[in-house]
């Protein structure tokens, strides 16, 4: 443990060329402790990276293992398991470098004598999100319907290659963040690019649990992870819930109720519902974060409710004249309590 | 309503010649607010103001659900007023026995189940609330959750599906849960069967109490057989549209829509005494032989219970 938080760390993050990997890379570049930090991704990152050094690689081939091997890497930081194709392609290209990409970066970590730690950045949707889950999952359960496809399906096998790497090298912390919907005011995902439609399509009849992560509680659990070195699966979310009718109402969206079965066939406005999100706005999902706290000894900032507050900043209110006639009556009447 | 009205009907556009669009802004404040006093009393401002603040709080979302999606301000402000009145009036509930339910901590009540509909969960928990003052938090089968509204509807009044894993979350955490180990076999037999307990599931409400630690409270519920009598079913259909069963009831589908009021039978609930758990160990929830002791003791429980209610029941609709 003392020469993992020592000076001179090396990390190696993949992914950099997105914002969260850029981001992250960045601080971690700035502080004390570390000695350097190579950025990977097959596409160069698309603003400033400060300090740290690119290799531009594709994780899929072997050229990786070289790096790692190089550069006396002691840390991999692994967040370049993607939710979304974005400018890398389609969506098998999106598998490829999900799946393929982590068993190569693997293959490249089991022969390095260097590694001491490995921080993969997954998601809570390996849980899935059904009518039969549990009001909370905790680490230990497994999703009730195994995804088939898409996204999830990525994330399970990533984590089944990640766990099988763990055993094979038991002197390597690897730690799992199961992290919830990030939301934030810079944050383009699916899930927020939903919410920023000035008009929001609900499943009819279905009003889902949420939960948020706050994107500076990302950073912020990753740097802990790294810092602290905690072998295991956590999950990682902010505190409490909400419902997906109380997000809309405290952002002031209008939302229109579109039928089950229509909704996975409607394109809003060229916006795509993959089926994981579907899944998710209709039976919604929470997650137990004990261990978090109790193991990992990670504190989120933010709650929920903070995260979709900040988030709600950043957006332009679309459905607010009923609360604005509320409030016009109340001001007229005395008494009103205030 | 707050714009000022137009001088004088000398308008060209079909809005300018609306008939509203004559009266002045006095009148429609006069009006609103006699209407004001007529439903708020002579308190009526601050009645209003107070109303006001409860509609702005809920329709800017800013009221809070616990993790398993219970809306407790609109559970108590809305459902549960709605439910009262047929509680009260309808089926005359006569609660017994309220004292076998602890006033704090985890407990789990353990019911009979019929009716057609889980029209006796709603009832007990507007009693459990209204003479206790505590919430119960029913646990539902999976179809409850996958059915729109209703599993949205289930969810904000507090239940949660039925899995140990979300049963003994709750029970840990001090909660009174509610379970209906019949299920659909419950609710959905015929009325020639009524009274007669089916088959208590695999007893895992049993294991998750043993595994918390927390008292069984035994409920026996009269009244609510009668309320749908079925006397058909349509499992051909019921199969097509994926529900455990369809019913025929005397006067549904006969009489369309009418026939969805509950018949006004007399309802007895009775608490029995808690059953405790805690000198078990929890790994002891594990073995067969005590789970099934138990579920058979709550069981037996239930139908003993059942029948001497019966008895004191004057007729069914007395």
């Amino acid at each position: 443990m003392a020469e993992r938080t020592g000076p001179g760390r090396v990390l190696l993050v993949t992914g950099v060329s997105r914002d969260l990997g850029r981001r992250f890379a960045r601080a971690a570049a700035r502080h004390p402790n570390v000695e350097r930090v190579i950025g990977v991704d097959v596409a160069p990152p698309r603003g400033d990276i400060g300090q740290v050094g690119f290799v531009r690689a594709d994780i899929r081939n072997p050229v990786i293992a070289k790096v790692i091997a190089k550069e006396e890497v002691d840390t991999v930081v692994h967040l370049s398991v993607i939710a979304t194709p974005g400018t890398t392609g389609g969506r098998s290209t999106m598998k490829e470098l999900n799946v393929i990409g982590t068993m190569q970066l693997l293959a490249a970590c089991q022969t390095a004598p260097s590694l001491r730690q490995v921080v993969v950045k997954s998601t809570t949707q390996v849980y899935g999100a059904s009518s039969r889950d549990p009001a909370m999952f905790t680490e230990s359960m497994e999703p009730r319907r195994t995804p088939s496809s898409g996204y999830a399906r990525d994330v399970a096998d990533v984590e089944s290659y990640v766990r099988g790497f763990a055993r094979r090298r038991p002197d390597v912390a690897v730690t799992v963040l199961r992290c919830a919907n990030v939301l934030g005011p810079r944050v383009d995902s699916p899930i927020a690019a939903h919410f920023r439609r000035s008009v929001v399509p609900n499943v009819l009849g279905y009003d889902p649990r949420l939960q948020f992560l706050h994107e500076q509680d990302l950073y912020g659990v990753l740097e802990h992870a790294v810092r602290a070195g905690v072998p295991g699966t956590f999950n990682v979310a902010g505190d409490g819930v909400l419902t997906h009718s109380q997000v809309a109402r405290r952002l002031q969206r209008m939302t229109v109720p579109i039928p089950e079965p229509v909704f996975g066939l409607t394109r809003f406005g060229g916006g795509e519902y993959p089926a994981e999100l579907r899944a998710l706005l209709t039976y919604g999902r929470g997650v137990d974060t004990t261990r978090m706290r109790s193991l990992l000894g990670f504190e989120p900032r933010f709650t929920t409710e903070d995260a979709v507050r900040d988030f709600a900043d950043s957006v332009k209110p679309s459905a607010n004249r009923a609360d604005r006639a509320l409030a016009a009556l109340e001001s007229r009447l005395t008494g009103a309590p205030r | 309503m707050t714009e000022s009205a137009a001088p004088g009907i000398t308008g060209t556009t079909t809005r300018d010649r609306h008939p509203l669009r004559a009266i002045p802004a006095a009148d429609w404040a006069a009006a609103l607010e006699s209407a004001a006093k007529e439903v708020f009393g002579a308190e009526w401002e601050e009645q209003l103001a107070r109303f006001i603040v409860f509609l702005r709080r809920r329709i800017s979302g800013q009221y809070s659900v616990d993790e398993y999606g219970f809306d407790r301000e609109l559970t108590q402000r809305f459902m549960l007023a709605v439910l009262r009145p047929i509680k009260e009036k309808w089926f005359r509930v006569e609660v017994r026995g309220i004292e076998n339910i602890p006033t704090d901590g985890g407990a789990l009540i353990v019911s009979n189940h019929s009716g057609t509909i889980p029209m006796d969960g709603l009832m007990t928990m507007v009693s459990i609330h209204d003479e206790l003052g505590r919430d119960l938090r029913p646990l539902g089968a999976d179809l409850v959750f996958r059915m729109p509204i209703v599993g949205t509807i289930a969810r904000k009044a507090g239940a949660t599906l039925a899995c140990s894993e979300d049963a003994e979350r709750m029970l840990r955490n001090g909660e009174l849960v509610g379970v209906w180990p019949e299920g659909f076999k419950g609710i959905g037999k015929p009325y020639s069967e009524r009274y007669k307990l089916q088959r208590f599931g695999r007893g895992g409400f049993v294991s998750s109490a043993l595994r918390t630690g927390v008292p069984i409270v035994p409920l026996s519920v009269v009244g609510a057989e009668e309320i749908y009598p079925l006397v058909g079913n349509i499992p051909a259909l019921a199969k097509v549209l994926g529900v455990p069963y369809l019913p025929i009831t005397p006067f549904f589908p006969l009489l369309g829509p009418l026939g969805l009021i509950p018949l006004p039978s007399k309802w007895l609930i009775e608490f029995g005494e808690p059953i405790r758990t805690d000198a078990y160990d929890a790994t002891e929830a594990d073995d067969p032989m005590l789970v099934f002791n138990v579920t058979d003791q709550v069981r037996e429980t239930i139908q003993q219970t059942l029948y001497r209610l019966l008895g004191e029941r004057a007729s069914v609709f007395g």
